[in-house]
């Protein structure tokens, strides 16, 4: 059995001055699923982020990502984790305003270890996966949000990392750029890859196959893994570990 | 259940670099004003470096060309307080000295100097007056700026030659003009250019010794003897002059090597170089506080970039090279900067000295690497503090 891409089991997280912003979450996603991550501000779901993300650790519990287990890793070996197998997309954007789209994405392999040329063809590839060939010379500040946004999509995937994780990826968009950016996130879907669209948003919560609603750093509903990508296999999705 | 290791890749040197200038690339105005402060203290350095260096290399020449084998003896006043004089034969007794190849000698002259008539006797005119040998000029390498010098028939005659000071005092800007010494008219047939070894004789009006002894009551008894030997003798003459020119009466010798003067100078310019260089240190250390507070405001307001390359998965060492290569990018800026200036401004100014530009290559170097040194300095806390950010401010910013 291959490994899930994220596997958490009573995982907790709690910051100094005692405040308890995960308490005990188990929560597995399969390869090649895509899941909304819902809930208010203050749930928790941006903890859940970091944690998945391996920005942060959690006080206690057990955080696997792509089948590694983030306790027992180096800040220096996360980073490698983060630079191999994790894309990262923002609300907002965090682009090089002065530098082309290719050198926006490119950047987005610097650490891990590829050579200018390769980033450069890769970048290209990427941008043009996103639908946005006709835009690779173009300055970051130069495009719409929209674009930008997709531009941030292409860097997190130009590494095929095994999760992509995006951070409420239309809050800084219109409706028409945010329903663009969503088609592409269903898309890449589609195409194989694991996603995680972290949001307070239900409409667009509602639009994915799975929902994970937090509050209270707790997972209050779980709409449970879609047979969305073919040949995934479908698991439980909270496993009684304690 | 794990994966294969995890081992974080290293940056590339010419990423390294990449990343680095991107930062710097990206916010210009503020790099030129802190490459600026490293760029004065450099030049400051440099330039003072270059202009000591250039200005000794040509009192070198100037010693070398004037020669540092003249001697002087001067008639001084004698342990009792009383005035001595050299005996009239001092000349050829000093002749006598073995390694001496030529001597000569002035005799003050109790004359008083006027332009004309018109001018009132007890106005002092800051010109004295001494006889002098033909083969003075020869024996201390000066020359005529002006007219002539005097000969075999000048110098019995009413004739004066001045020293350029003098002649500005009294005002006589060509041979021909007449002055009164005493009440006798005088002709001025030449005017002398500066006289680099014994500037105290650029202030004196001369006249031959027949001509003194004749018409202004000059005793004949010279004041001052200058001779100048082998080079290698000068010490052992030195030690033996006072006693040849004044025998019995060696106290009352005041006896000198002027060149001297000149290598005092070129140390007392050494002094000035040393707090000039301590000054430039000064901007130096100012500007790497400079470069040092743009590291520290850098890191604080690119707090998301910091945190977007940890996600993107940068470690810690590789934000604080990032930050360390920036800080050392900027102080060569400056330090590149500087040392063209320096070199440039001491070209301008030994140019205008007249001088041959001399700009050390150590000091270039030494500019450099000092710079660099300040560079990571300056920049070793802002890299370490912005590797020390948690990996999460890029999402929590806004």
């Amino acid at each position: 059995m291959t490994p899930a891409v994220i596997e958490l089991r009573a995982a907790t997280k709690t910051y100094p001055g005692g405040v308890h912003a995960l308490r005990g979450v188990d929560l597995r996603v399969e390869r090649g699923e895509l899941a909304a991550i819902v809930g208010p501000s203050g749930s928790g779901k941006s903890t859940l982020l970091n944690l998945l993300g391996t920005l942060d650790r959690a006080t206690s519990g057990e955080v696997r990502v792509a089948g590694y287990d983030v306790s027992r890793l180096s800040d220096a070996q996360l980073s490698a984790l983060r630079a191999r197998h994790i894309g990262f997309v923002f609300q907002h954007f965090h682009l090089a305003p002065g530098r082309s789209a290719q050198d926006n994405v490119a950047d987005g392999l610097l650490y891990g270890g590829t050579g200018l040329r390769e980033r450069r063809s890769r970048a290209r590839t990427a941008l043009e996966e996103v639908g946005l060939g006709h835009r690779i010379g173009h300055l970051a500040h130069q495009l719409s949000g929209g674009e930008k946004q997709r531009v941030a999509i292409a860097r997190a995937l130009v590494g095929e990392p095994d999760l992509l994780l995006a951070d409420e990826p239309t809050g800084a968009l219109d409706t028409v750029s945010g329903a663009l950016v969503m088609n592409l996130i269903r898309d890449l879907h589609a195409a194989g890859r694991t996603v995680c669209v972290i949001t307070h948003d239900h409409d667009i919560a509602d639009s994915l196959p799975r929902r994970i609603r937090f509050r209270d750093g707790e997972i209050v509903d779980d709409s449970g893994a879609a047979p969305a990508a073919p040949g995934s296999p479908l698991e439980p999705t909270e496993e009684v570990t304690r | 259940m794990s994966g294969p290791a995890l081992r974080a890749a290293r940056l590339s040197p010419a990423d390294v670099l990449r990343v680095g200038a991107e930062g710097l690339r990206s916010r210009r105005a503020r790099v030129v004003l802190s490459a600026l402060g490293i760029a004065i203290g450099i030049a400051t350095m440099v330039a003072v470096i270059g202009l000591s260096t250039s200005s000794r290399a040509d009192l070198l020449d100037r010693l070398d060309r004037l020669g540092t084998n003249l001697l002087t003896a001067e008639a001084d006043r004698d342990a009792r307080g009383d005035e001595i004089k050299f005996p009239k034969s001092a000349v050829a007794m000093v002749e006598r000295i073995g390694p001496v190849e030529h001597a000569t000698a002035t005799g003050a002259v109790d004359a008083r100097v006027r332009r004309s008539d018109a001018v009132p006797e007890e106005l002092a005119s800051g010109v004295t007056v001494q006889a002098a040998r033909p083969d003075l000029l020869d024996a201390l390498n000066a020359r005529v700026d002006q007219g002539s010098w005097l000969n075999r028939a000048s110098e019995r005659l009413p004739t004066v030659v001045l020293g350029s000071v003098a002649a500005d005092r009294l005002g006589v800007t060509a041979p021909g003009a007449k002055i009164l010494l005493n009440d006798r008219w005088y002709v001025v047939t030449g005017i002398l250019a500066p006289i680099e070894l014994v500037p105290t004789l650029d202030r004196i009006a001369l006249v031959g010794y027949a001509s003194a002894e004749r018409y202004l009551g000059f005793d004949g008894h010279p004041t001052t003897v200058f001779e100048r030997s082998t080079d290698a003798s000068v010490e052992a003459v030195q030690g033996v002059l006072a006693r040849t020119v004044a025998p019995g009466n060696e106290s009352g010798v005041k006896v000198s090597r002027p060149s001297d003067a000149l290598a005092a100078k070129a140390a007392t310019d050494e002094g000035l170089t040393s707090l000039m260089l301590g000054l430039g240190a000064v901007a130096l250390l100012v500007g790497g506080v400079g470069v040092a507070n743009t590291m520290v405001i850098s890191v604080l307001e690119r707090r998301q970039e910091i945190g977007l390359r940890r996600a993107l998965g940068a470690t810690r060492g590789s934000i604080r090279i990032q930050f360390l290569t920036e800080s050392l990018l900027l102080s060569a800026l400056g330090g590149l900067a500087g040392a063209a200036l320096g070199a440039a401004a001491t070209f301008a100014f030994a140019r205008a000295q007249g001088w041959t530009t001399v700009v050390p290559p150590w000091s270039l170097a030494g500019g450099l690497g000092a710079t660099l040194v300040i560079g990571v300095i300056a920049g070793l806390y802002p890299a370490v503090r912005a590797s020390r950010l948690h990996p999460t401010v890029a999402l929590s910013a806004t």
